[in-house]
């Protein structure tokens, strides 16, 4: 009992930031239907960015609370890596909107192999152990334990998406988006500018990311140039799961991807007679994701789209 | 006269291509190596090209299946099974050593097999989420290949699987050189040769496919799959068979591939060798077969011969650019530029007429 509790708790840490890169992709996606490879490099750009911020202040600033050193160090990588998404969509997607659809594809392959390349030279290929900046006393709950850095991982999650939900569903801005998501030409002709709109969603979206990235290394406590690639992969499978295009889809998706990740890595080896192990665990995302789209072809909470013809 | 220079130019190539290798000999085998590596990269393109240029099925895990291809020769001509498993080194003593006309039928097979598979539950799924499922298809197989060394020991784990038979057809063995009269053709000629005599099959056959019916079946489905339902096309059976027949290419040429290096391991089958090929048919020109094998002769080989002379750059930028980080930012670079300049590619198909619907020839979503 006591480790499915543990596995439930690793579970919704794991899915929370599945969600929010998840969210990103859902939300290029409704946007400009544009699978955006390059998302999972933003999250590493703003996990390492975050790294070198820590590192320096430690540095420079002895004696800062580490609560504070990491809130600085979070808010520096979403800036970051928001210029960086606003350049990448300005000079890898825009140009090639209304060209044949793989075109984008390519070019966002190209940016996210650029960006790892790039990564790799500024900041060298090594491992980087990310240094826990939050108390370290594990809080016991039910007999399974929970750190003070998942639940903050939590919290921020839940903050996030809270903010998140209020700016798509209640303010200008996301009512321009929603709009431009339905039909970009109507929304154009009713004074939403679709340029701008795609600006502030790849923005929101590497704001989302940047803080996914920060969490990830300070959970995993380790940082390097290929990190994104996996989590990325993933989280676009999560946003696929629950509906590629849909806000809350993506959320879902995102923590059930994570709860079955993390629920089927503790069980897989007993149940199998250890046959399989927890190695397998990357594989279980996938799996599900085909038995899904079999029986659900437009994921969990996805509309039936019409067929363009 | 028109036809007269057109056969001359023909004569020319084909005997340009006969002579390269014996020309690119006296500078080392690595130049051929090259030339090997990127023969082989143009098979995996023309079979990708049958899935997503003709079909219109984005697929993102091609190389499951050139993995399928590799791991079934290596099994198969290879002293591995016999070590790990007791009965087979009992039946057979020397190692279970499978001729090549055995071998690369079955990997043809048992490729075309896996793509049937994959094929079938996706027949439902449209553009990105047929790209979501493919990809993960490829990532199942390579974890499999990585961890299948326990509890039995089928594919010797990351470590991969080594002494690999080379090929021998008609009792050449392409792992020597053969000498005929004064000339001495290394192996990896002997292997340029293969690769090309492939490559020209795979062309004539892709050629055919295009022309027939079932290509312009597969062309209509890739236009508009509920149009061409409505004609009374089988779109169930030609997916199928476009999943099928793209396998085996990846399957033919993965079993190549373990021939020729004599050593497959999981790393060589990455999510990233997918993406490779894709972007070689999409860069090149979907659909279309001179760009097809234009974007993999590209992509293949210009970074290899890049990666030769890029000795002095390393030593000018002080070690932090190395061979094989340029090569990565070139790829990056090279997929960015030339699609920003030609969306459809460098070599792109010729245009029927002025149908006006020239930004929706992409890949249906």
């Amino acid at each position: 009992m006591e480790v499915l509790l543990q596995q439930i708790i690793n579970g919704l840490v794991l899915g929370s930031m599945y969600a929010l890169i998840a969210l990103g992709y859902t939300m290029v996606y409704g946007i400009i239907n544009l699978i955006n490879f390059a998302h999972g490099e933003v999250l590493m750009v703003g996990a390492l960015t975050s790294w070198s911020i820590i590192m320096l202040m430690q540095e420079s600033m002895t004696g800062t609370p580490g609560w504070l050193i990491l809130l600085i160090a979070l808010l520096i990588a979403c800036v970051v890596c928001a210029a960086l998404n606003f350049a990448i969509e300005k000079i890898a997607y825009r140009p090639l909107r209304n060209s044949p659809k793989l075109a984008p594809l390519i070019t966002a392959i190209g940016m996210s192999i650029l960006l790892q390349t790039l990564a790799m030279m500024i900041w060298k290929p090594n491992y980087k152990s990310y240094p826990t900046l939050l108390p370290s006393t594990p809080i016991e709950v039910g007999g399974a334990v929970i750190t003070v850095t998942q639940v903050c991982i939590l919290a921020v999650t839940a903050l996030s998406l809270a903010l998140l939900m209020y700016l798509v569903n209640h303010t200008r801005l996301g009512r321009a988006m929603r709009a431009t998501a339905e039909n970009p030409r109507v929304a154009a002709l009713m004074g939403v500018k679709p340029d701008t709109v795609i600006s502030a969603t790849f923005i929101i979206g590497a704001v989302l990311a940047a803080i996914a990235g920060v969490m990830y290394a300070s959970n995993y406590g380790t940082a390097q140039h290929t990190m994104g690639f996996l989590p990325g992969l993933k989280a676009f499978t999560a946003a696929v799961f629950g509906g590629i295009g849909n806000l809350q889809g993506a959320v879902v998706g995102g923590i059930l991807l994570g709860l079955i990740e993390s629920i089927g890595a503790g069980y897989i080896g007993p149940l199998t007679g250890g046959f399989l192990g927890s190695h397998y665990v990357d594989i279980f995302a996938f799996m599900v994701l085909i038995l899904v789209l079999t029986l659900r072809p437009s994921g969990l909470l996805g509309e039936r789209v019409a067929d363009r013809a | 006269m028109m036809k007269e220079y057109r056969l001359a130019t023909f004569l020319i190539a084909a005997l340009a291509l006969l002579v390269l290798p014996l020309a690119l000999q006296p500078f080392g085998n690595a130049w051929v190596r090259i030339v090997d590596m990127a023969l082989l990269y143009v098979l995996l393109a023309l079979g990708l090209n049958i899935v997503v240029g003709y079909a219109g099925l984005l697929d993102l895990g091609y190389v499951a299946f050139f993995a399928v291809g590799g791991y079934m020769f290596a099994l198969l001509a290879s002293p591995h099974l016999a070590d790990a498993f007791p009965a087979i080194a009992a039946a057979f003593p020397s190692g279970l050593h499978l001729p090549i006309w055995a071998v690369i039928p079955l990997a043809a097979l048992l490729a075309a097999v896996f793509g049937v598979l994959l094929g079938a539950p996706t027949l439902k799924l449209r553009g990105d989420y047929l790209a979501i499922v493919t990809l993960g298809f490829g990532e199942i197989i390579r974890v499999f290949l990585n961890n299948l060394d326990r509890p039995i020991n089928l594919t010797n784990g990351p470590k991969g699987i080594s002494q690999i038979d080379g090929v021998t057809i008609f009792g050449i063995n392409f792992n020597r050189s053969l000498e005929i009269g004064p000339v001495t053709i290394n192996s990896v000629s002997l292997y340029y040769y293969l690769f090309l005599f492939l490559v020209v099959v795979s062309v004539i056959i892709c050629h055919r496919l295009e022309q027939s019916r079932i290509g312009r079946a597969w062309m209509a489905i890739r236009e508009d799959e509920t149009a061409a339902k409505a004609m009374g096309i089988n779109t169930r059976n030609l997916k199928l068979l476009a999943f099928g027949m793209g396998a085996t290419f990846g399957g033919v040429s993965g079993a190549m591939f373990a021939a020729f290096q004599g050593f497959v391991s999981p790393e060589s089958f990455s999510l990233m060798e997918s993406v490779m090929i894709v972007a070689m048919v999409v860069l090149g020109g979907l659909g279309y077969l001179p760009g097809v094998i234009l974007g993999a002769l590209l992509l293949a080989a210009l970074p290899e011969v890049l990666r030769h002379i890029a000795g002095p750059l390393q030593a000018m930028t002080g070690g932090r650019l190395d061979a094989a980080i340029l090569r990565q930012l070139l790829i990056a670079l090279a997929m960015i530029a030339i699609m920003l300049m030609r969306p459809r590619g460098l070599w792109p198909a010729p245009e029927h007429g002025r149908s006006g619907v020239k930004s929706k020839t992409g890949v249906e979503a």
